[in-house]
Order: structure tokens, then C-alpha cells, then sequence
């Protein structure tokens, strides 16, 4: 096959998705659709990267990369598994409250590593349950469960208890410790997780917990750009893989002027602007080269730049102006950039690629490289394996910006359409006539 | 490791600290006998105390100022004299380590002398006693008194036993550590600010609970000095009250200085085992210990209102918050005041010595000045230093006023760069849609002083667009202020203005 590089954009983006798309076929549990967080060994699962392969399917099957039946029965798999588990809450559950733990055996399914019962990652999950049930709309016995299990699923969630009687959505809860008391404030990848609170039939949270939320946001000036300050790109993408939040405005939106879309349009140039000021002078920083995001990084290494020791972070949530930089980038939430500002992120990834050629692996970007922590020959520092994460998000987000499918699809969810709604959102195609008849 | 670690808690009683308490607290000292009733009687002689006997003194008033220990109270003893003192040394130390950072040599064996630091702390401050002394405050016109105070009415009090009577009084006793409720803490003994500055030896392994602001100073400057510090505070961030991104950035230079973060995390027991102080770490569902030398407990400070029999003067209070006052700072007694950190939840001296000042106003001349008016910046002098004035975003979100910040990093910043200080921002809070300031946070090695300009501004009413045509000197790190202005001046250039231009532009 020619190098990525040398082919056009939509012939590169077709194989960059498609080699994203096979990390889920490729390491799914047969047993129990359950998929790992990671490609390396012993991975436990991630429940929030179940939620992303949940979301691929749909697209997989509209480019006749799995047939229908295939993607409905894996994604049955998964939901028969989480309908059936564990939700007793205890230590070693898998759940509670219609909650998930953060990370899970993959042949058990069973709660590992004392991970945190995760709000948002249930948020994922769950959204991601709801796009198969939207897809999979035909009168078969499977599509007709799958539609069921994934509305069960949702109804169960007590959205109302995650709050812990405060005004926001608390961020996890140990059955060794209680909630979590982490701060969680600021703007975040959270918007899908309020719709969905929002929008339950059921267990919905409070009415003000969405402009709870929002009186945390910081709206600044930075390198000229106005924007709703998050560091880390990764906030600025994983709502907007499932909601189209193109044009369609929340109170806080509507009183600046802007939209979440064009607000992660923005953060691209605030992280591009950053990266050619490289304050810290990191090897590999420039107009295009950038992307601070949550990613795996080096720990072991000794990184001198310009006779300053500097401290390196493991896997962590990087973010600009603030730090953390280690001079560690993220390939995959730069090409997760593309429905924003595709120009700007085919020029990143086109040049990262052509520097560094070993971020592909059959075509899968690594998660994270450190060109500051070049070998000998001055390959840098590469994370070893594949991140879900990354997988899910690029293959979602270019699906996004070629067609729009699954932004359109989601539309059609009533409990996200109600969702946002109670949140204040309108304008846009949420005033059209066809959200009004969405289906759950 | 510590075997050979002195606990002892003694400031030796060198030439420094005789002339430091022969000018703040002399022991052979008569108090003086009152003829008449004084206009104002003031109890508390800390940074309140004298700038309220200062203020009454130079408007003419008969003033009497009572203190129960030292002039100067906690700041000028036990708080951010000795403290800064010590942070300047400790950053010494820092610059040598780090010297190849600026292309210098770090000397080849760097030998803490923690003796010499405290020496140079006892000689700085006695050297400041010029401005704080008993002579000086007797020659200005205030009658001294050293001793314990009890109301007695609501016109009068004694001072041990001594009666006294007033036309008005002002409460600025203070407040003092806050001894957290540690089971085996006392018995395990620990540090407060109160003890830590007569430390006879620097300990080896430190441990500070909390992270207000002279815990993290501490924390930070005992690092520098060699200490393994770990810091505990029972909260997601430092300095709770300051914005997200300071705190983070303060998170982050602990840890690149090296000082163990432990954030959510409760302190829980203390025992002894041997010399060393073992201490029970409690975060969420992970338990550790930490085996130290010394412990300091920094966390909060309690107001100091027993043993004044204030009830007895009609005087509200709590030993929580304090003497109630209003926005006057009058008391439920319309005859006394209160000033300082004895009633005010912001514990920092220019806000002590700002409330102390409206409170003689308004108690000697029937004014009706209120403290919420003003606007009073404040600073923690960790490096780097965080300083803020006015609103902070989250009061502005709360009371419904839209509210725009300009952000410059110190990245950007010429002088910044060139001093390899990028680490920190200014953020200049505007009410969105004007250039009106509401408030700023500064983050830079040398924050507290780039603040007054944000506060001038705000005190003459002046907004981003003058502070734009305020010229600084290049290159100097002010003219980050400057440059929030200017992206200011740019969001003015809206596509119809650049259009307007052109067609002006236009042959």
C-alpha cells in the first residue's frame, strides 16, 4: 500500500478510519462485546470505549466494512451483557444505580483496579447504546431487542442520585469511600453527559444542575481568540463526536455570541498559537505541530531542555496555556479536530506523519509521541500499543466530518433532543421541525 | 536520617532579638494613669491596632493602645515578615541549584546553612523595628499599655485591672492557629507560625497540613532549604479561594521543586515511633503514612475573642467568625469597632490595616465609609507569587454579571522569557460588552508588585482602553498588563470597523 501520506485527503482519512474502526473488531471480547481500553496485554475494559465502539458500528456498516447483522449482533453482545451484570454496587460489581465502573475485567466484566463508579464515562457508554438503538430501527427479533435493551439501560440510570444532593453531577463514587470530592468544575467534555441527566424519563437530575454546571465556565481572551476555556483538546471533542452542536446555542452561548462548534474551532488555534510560541521549547512544536490532550506519556525518561530538568507526566490530561507540557503530543485529537478546523488538522497530521512516520502502525495512530525524547537516531519516544479512546473518537469524528451520519442520527434521540432542550439549547436544527418527532 | 534532628523550638537570645523586644514589648514598662477617658481605646497592637492608633493619633484623638504580647501582632512577629524573610533565603538556594537554567555554574557542593537564614531573619526583623516600637508610638501622642484586656461595661474595660474608659473602642485582637483535631497531634507536637520561625534546625522531613497561603509558602521554602515536605490538604487545589489556574500552577511548581502533593487527602492520626512523627493520610479509599520529623499544622486561623469578656460590652461574637461587624465595621456596641482578623473572613494585613483605618473614621468622626467599597488586592508569596484584586469569576458568574477575561501568559512576555520566568498569566476580568475592570489574578515570580497597577486602575475608574496608552519601560514584565489591554483595544476591531476602514482607506 503507498504511505499514507502520499495519498489525498479523503483516500487518507478512508484508511485512518478504517484501521481506527478495526481496533474494535479486532479486540472485542466474543463472549461479551466488551472491548479493552488499550491493545497492550491484560488490558482491563474501559466501559467509556464500549460506548465508542457501540457508536462506530453504524458507520462501519453504511461503508460496507461489517455487515448489518454483525454489528447488530456485537453490539447485542454488549448489551446483553451490561443488562444482565452486576449492579449491586459492591466492590467488585460492575455497576450501581444504572452506573458503571470506569474500568472492568474483560472476561467477567467484573469492577478491577478499586476504579471509581464514573459518571461520565457511564455517559459515554450509555450514548453510545443509544446510537445503536437509533441505527438499528428494522422489525427483526435482534434489532427489536437490542431497541429494548438499550432503552432499559437508560431508563434504569438515576441520574438524580449522581448528584449527591449538590448542583452539579458529582464525578464518580467508591463503595469503599462514597463520591468522589474531586473538583470537577470548569467547562468539560460533560455537555452529552447533562443532556442525557436532562432528558430521563425517569431519574432526571434537577432542573438547575445544567446552569450549576455552567457558572463554573470561564469565557477569555486568549491569543485573540474568545473562547470557553478548556486546555485540553480532548474536552472540545467528545461531546460533539455524538451532538451536533453546530448552530444551536445554550443561555451561556447565546449571551456570547458563539457556539460550542465554533468554540472548538477556536481552541484548535489557541493550541496552535501556543505550540508556535513553545514556551518550553519542546522539539516538534510548531504551527503544525501541536495537540495537547489527554494522552499516554513517558515517565522513566530524563528530559533536559536547555540544561532544565523537566518533569514528565505518564498518562495525563495535557492542556495549553496552563500546562501540563511535557512535550508530549496527540496525534489522534488533532485528526479528532477535523469537523472544526479541517485545514488547519490535515496540515498538523500531514506533517507530523511525514516526520515521524512511526506513529502509524497499519495505518492506527499511536496515542502520544515526545520528539524532545528522540533515541540516537532520532526516532521519538512513541506510546507503545493503541489507546481505545483515540480509536473511538478519530473514527467517529472523521465519519463526522465526511457525512455527517452519525451527528444526524443522534438528532433523532429524543431523550438527548429533551435533554438539551432542559438545558436551554435552541436555534438551529433543534427548532426544525424534525427533531420534533424524534425517536428515543 | 533523623537521629540527629534537634526538635527544639528556641530563638536564641542574640543582640537581634533583644533590640526586636526591647522595641515591642519591653519587660520593665509602666502603663500609663489616666487622667480622662480616652476617645478611643484600642485593643490589639498588630497590624490593625497600629494603623488605627497611627490614624486616631494623627487626627488629634486621645488614644490608648493595649497590647497582650508583642507590637506588631502575627505579621510582624510571627507571620509574613519572618516569613518572607525566609522565602528570600530559600530562594537562594533554588538559584543555585538552578543556575545552569540561566547559563551559570551551580557551585559544586551547595551546604544549606539553616542557622544563617534564621539569623538573617532575626537581624531583618529587628532592623524593621524602626517602624514598629513603643518609643515611636508614645512619641506620636498614643498612650501604651501592656497587659490583658476585659470589657467591663460598654464604656469601659480594664487593662490587668486597670480600669479604662472610652468614648469608642476598637477590637483588633487578631486571630491565632487554628490547631486542627488530630487524634495524637498535640501529644506528637507540631509547628504553627506561632513556633516555626525559632526552629532551632531545619527538619529533615516536613510535613505541612493544609494549603492556605503560609503553608504553601512554607511548604515550599523548606523544600528549597533541603526538607522532604510533603504537603496534605483535604481539598482538590491549593489556596482555595484563588482561580482554578493559579492553584494548578502553583500544584505544578510544588511538584517540579520536588515537595510530595498530597491533594484530597485528611490527615487522620499521628503517632510517635522512636524521633519520628508518623502520620495516617487518608485520601478517599487510599490510605498511607508518612514518617516525618516535624509536622506543621497551617490549616486556618481562629479569631481571638475569649478572656475579653465581650459579652459584658454588648458586643456580639463567635469563636468561629469573630465580632460581628457590619459594613462599617461597627459592632452590635454602636461605641466599638472591630478591624482586622479578629471580624473579617480575608485574613491579609493590608485589608487588617485598610479596615482599622474606616473604622477610626467612622467610629471617631460619625463616618459612614464601608469596607466593601474598597478594593484590596492581596498576594501568596510562593514562587511564583499569586496576587488578586477585585471579583473573581466565580462571583461574577453567581451574581448574573457577564463577566470576559483577557489572559496573557507570561510566555508571551519579553522580560518574562529573558528572566526564564514563563511560568504564570495575568487575567484581567472586564464586564463583558465594556472595559470596565472588575478584577485580575496574577501569576509571576513577582506578582504581588505587578498588581497595583490592575488596582490603581480600579480605584481611579480607569478601563482597558486607558490602559492601553499606558506606556511601560521595555522590557519589563508589567507590560503583560499592557498587552491584555491591547487584545482588548483588538476585539474592538470588528469585521465592520475593518470594512469602514478600507472604504476610508480606499484611493
Amino acid at each position: 500500500m503507498p504511505p499514507l501520506c502520499s495519498l489525498p485527503d479523503a483516500a487518507m482519512l478512508d484508511r485512518l478510519q478504517r484501521a481506527a474502526f478495526d481496533y474494535f473488531v479486532q479486540t472485542m471480547n466474543p463472549a461479551n462485546g466488551l472491548v479493552p481500553d488499550t491493545s497492550r496485554a491484560h488490558s482491563p475494559v474501559s466501559i467509556a470505549v464500549v460506548g465508542f465502539a457501540l457508536s462506530v458500528y453504524p458507520a462501519a456498516v453504511e461503508r460496507g466494512w461489517m455487515a448489518r447483522a454483525e454489528a447488530a449482533r456485537r453490539s447485542l453482545l454488549a448489551l446483553r451483557f451490561f443488562h444482565a451484570s452486576d449492579q449491586s454496587g459492591s466492590p467488585a460489581a460492575t455497576g450501581y444505580k444504572g452506573f458503571y465502573y470506569h474500568f472492568l475485567d474483560i472476561h467477567t466484566g467484573a469492577r478491577v483496579w478499586q476504579s471509581e463508579l464514573s459518571m461520565i464515562d457511564s455517559a459515554l457508554l450509555i450514548v453510545g447504546m443509544l446510537t445503536v438503538a437509533r441505527y438499528f430501527d428494522a422489525d427483526n427479533a435482534e434489532e427489536t431487542e437490542l431497541r429494548a435493551l438499550a432503552d432499559a439501560l437508560y431508563r434504569r440510570v438515576d441520574w438524580r442520585w449522581s448528584q449527591d444532593g449538590a448542583s452539579t453531577i458529582r464525578q464518580g463514587w467508591k463503595p469503599e469511600s462514597g463520591y468522589l470530592h474531586y473538583g470537577w468544575e470548569g467547562y468539560s467534555e460533560a455537555i452529552v453527559l447533562y443532556a442525557l441527566a436532562l432528558g430521563s424519563p425517569t431519574h432526571p437530575v434537577s432542573a438547575d444542575c445544567y446552569a450549576g454546571w455552567v457558572s463554573t465556565y470561564q469565557w477569555e481572551n486568549l491569543y485573540d481568540q474568545d473562547f470557553l476555556y478548556a486546555g485540553p483538546l480532548f474536552i472540545h471533542h467528545f461531546s460533539q463526536a455524538w451532538v451536533d452542536l453546530r448552530g444551536i446555542r445554550d443561555p451561556f452561548m447565546r449571551e456570547k455570541g458563539s457556539d460550542y462548534f465554533e468554540n472548538s474551532r477556536r481552541a484548535v488555534f489557541v493550541q496552535r498559537r501556543y505550540a508556535e510560541l513553545n514556551p518550553r521549547e519542546f522539539v516538534g512544536y510548531d504551527r503544525n505541530g501541536w495537540g495537547l490532550s489527554a494522552c499516554d506519556g513517558p515517565t522513566d525518561e530524563q528530559l533536559d531542555v536547555a540544561n532544565e530538568r523537566r518533569r514528565l507526566f505518564g498518562y495525563a490530561a495535557r492542556g495549553v496555556p496552563y500546562g501540563p507540557d511535557d512535550g508530549t503530543l496527540s496525534p489522534p485529537s488533532v485528526l479528532a479536530s477535523l469537523p472544526f478546523a479541517p485545514e488547519p488538522a490535515l496540515a498538523a497530521l500531514r506533517n507530523m506523519l511525514m516526520r515521524y512516520p512511526q506513529l502509524l502502525t497499519d495505518d492506527r495512530l499511536a496515542t502520544s509521541f515526545n520528539a524532545t525524547l528522540a533515541d540516537r537516531q532520532g526516532r521519538p519516544w512513541i506510546s507503545p500499543g493503541h489507546y481505545g479512546l483515540d480509536q473511538g473518537i478519530v473514527c467517529m469524528m472523521i465519519e463526522n466530518h465526511r457525512s455527517g451520519s452519525i451527528w444526524r442520527l443522534l438528532r433523532g434521540c429524543r431523550y438527548l433532543v429533551d435533554g438539551l432542550r432542559k438545558a436551554g439549547f435552541g436555534g438551529g436544527w433543534l427548532d426544525a421541525p424534525a427533531s420534533a418527532g424524534a425517536q428515543p | 536520617m533523623s537521629a540527629g534532628f534537634d526538635a527544639g523550638i528556641r530563638a536564641p537570645a542574640d543582640a537581634f532579638e533583644r533590640r526586636r523586644l526591647a522595641a515591642v514589648g519591653p519587660v520593665a514598662w509602666n502603663n500609663p494613669l489616666p487622667d480622662a477617658p480616652y476617645h478611643l481605646v484600642i485593643v490589639g497592637a498588630g497590624p490593625a491596632g497600629l494603623a488605627a492608633a497611627g490614624a486616631a493619633a494623627a487626627l488629634g484623638a486621645r488614644v490608648a493602645l493595649i497590647e497582650r504580647h508583642l507590637l506588631g501582632g502575627t505579621c510582624f512577629n510571627t507571620g509574613c515578615v519572618p516569613s518572607k524573610t525566609l522565602l528570600r533565603t530559600a530562594r537562594v538556594y533554588e538559584q543555585m541549584r538552578e543556575a545552569a537554567r540561566y547559563g551559570a555554574r551551580s557551585p559544586a557542593d551547595i551546604q544549606v546553612d539553616f542557622a544563617a537564614a534564621m539569623t538573617r531573619l532575626r537581624r531583618v526583623r529587628s532592623h524593621l523595628t524602626a517602624t514598629t516600637s513603643v518609643r515611636q508610638l508614645t512619641a506620636s501622642g498614643v498612650d501604651v499599655y501592656f497587659g490583658n484586656t476585659q470589657f467591663e461595661g460598654r464604656d469601659r474595660l480594664s487593662v490587668n485591672g486597670q480600669p479604662l474608659q472610652f468614648d469608642k473602642a476598637l477590637i483588633a485582637t487578631g486571630a491565632r492557629p487554628h490547631v486542627p483535631d488530630i487524634p495524637g497531634l498535640k501529644q506528637a507536637g507540631f509547628l504553627t507560625n506561632a513556633s516555626v520561625f525559632d526552629l532551632a534546625e531545619l527538619p529533615p522531613r516536613l510535613l505541612v497540613i493544609g494549603g492556605g497561603p503560609l503553608g504553601c509558602e512554607l511548604a515550599q521554602a523548606f523544600q528549597r532549604f533541603g526538607s522532604k515536605v510533603t504537603i496534605a490538604q483535604n481539598l482538590p487545589l491549593f489556596l482555595e479561594h484563588e482561580e482554578r489556574d493559579a492553584a494548578q500552577t502553583l500544584s505544578d511548581a510544588f511538584r517540579r521543586d520536588g515537595i510530595e502533593v498530597r491533594l484530597n487527602t485528611t490527615a487522620t492520626a499521628v503517632h510517635v515511633e522512636g524521633a519520628d512523627k508518623v502520620v495516617d493520610l487518608v485520601n478517599g479509599d487510599y490510605r498511607s503514612s508518612v514518617r516525618v520529623d516535624a509536622i506543621f499544622a497551617g490549616v486556618g486561623r481562629r479569631p481571638n475573642v475569649e478572656g475579653l469578656m465581650l459579652e459584658a460590652a454588648g458586643v456580639d461574637c463567635d469563636g468561629i467568625r469573630g465580632v460581628k461587624v457590619d459594613d462599617h465595621l461597627c459592632s452590635s456596641n454602636p461605641r466599638i469597632y472591630a478591624a482586622g482578623d479578629v471580624c473579617l473572613e480575608a485574613r491579609y494585613t493590608d485589608i487588617a490595616e485598610e479596615s482599622a483605618r474606616i473604622a477610626v473614621r467612622n467610629a471617631l468622626f460619625g463616618g459612614r465609609e464601608r469596607l466593601s467599597r474598597r478594593i484590596v488586592p492581596w498576594c501568596t508569596y510562593t514562587d511564583p507569587e499569586i496576587a488578586h484584586v477585585g471579583m473573581y469569576v466565580r462571583e461574577a458568574n453567581a451574581r448574573g454579571i457577564p463577566i470576559k477575561t483577557f489572559t496573557v501568559p507570561m510566555h508571551q512576555v519579553d522580560r518574562a522569557v529573558i528572566d526564564g520566568e514563563q511560568d504564570g498569566f495575568v487575567k484581567i476580568h472586564v464586564r463583558e460588552g465594556s472595559d470596565r475592570i472588575l478584577g485580575a489574578t496574577i501569576v509571576s515570580r513577582d506578582a504581588g508588585d505587578m498588581i497595583s497597577q490592575v488596582t490603581l486602575a480600579m480605584v481611579a475608574g480607569v478601563g482597558l482602553r486607558t490602559l492601553a496608552k499606558v506606556i511601560h519601560a521595555y522590557p519589563t514584565k508589567t507590560e503583560a498588563i499592557r498587552e491584555a489591554a491591547l487584545a482588548y483595544n483588538r476585539t474592538r476591531i470588528t469585521p465592520r470597523v475593518v470594512a469602514r476602514l478600507r472604504r476610508w482607506l480606499a484611493p
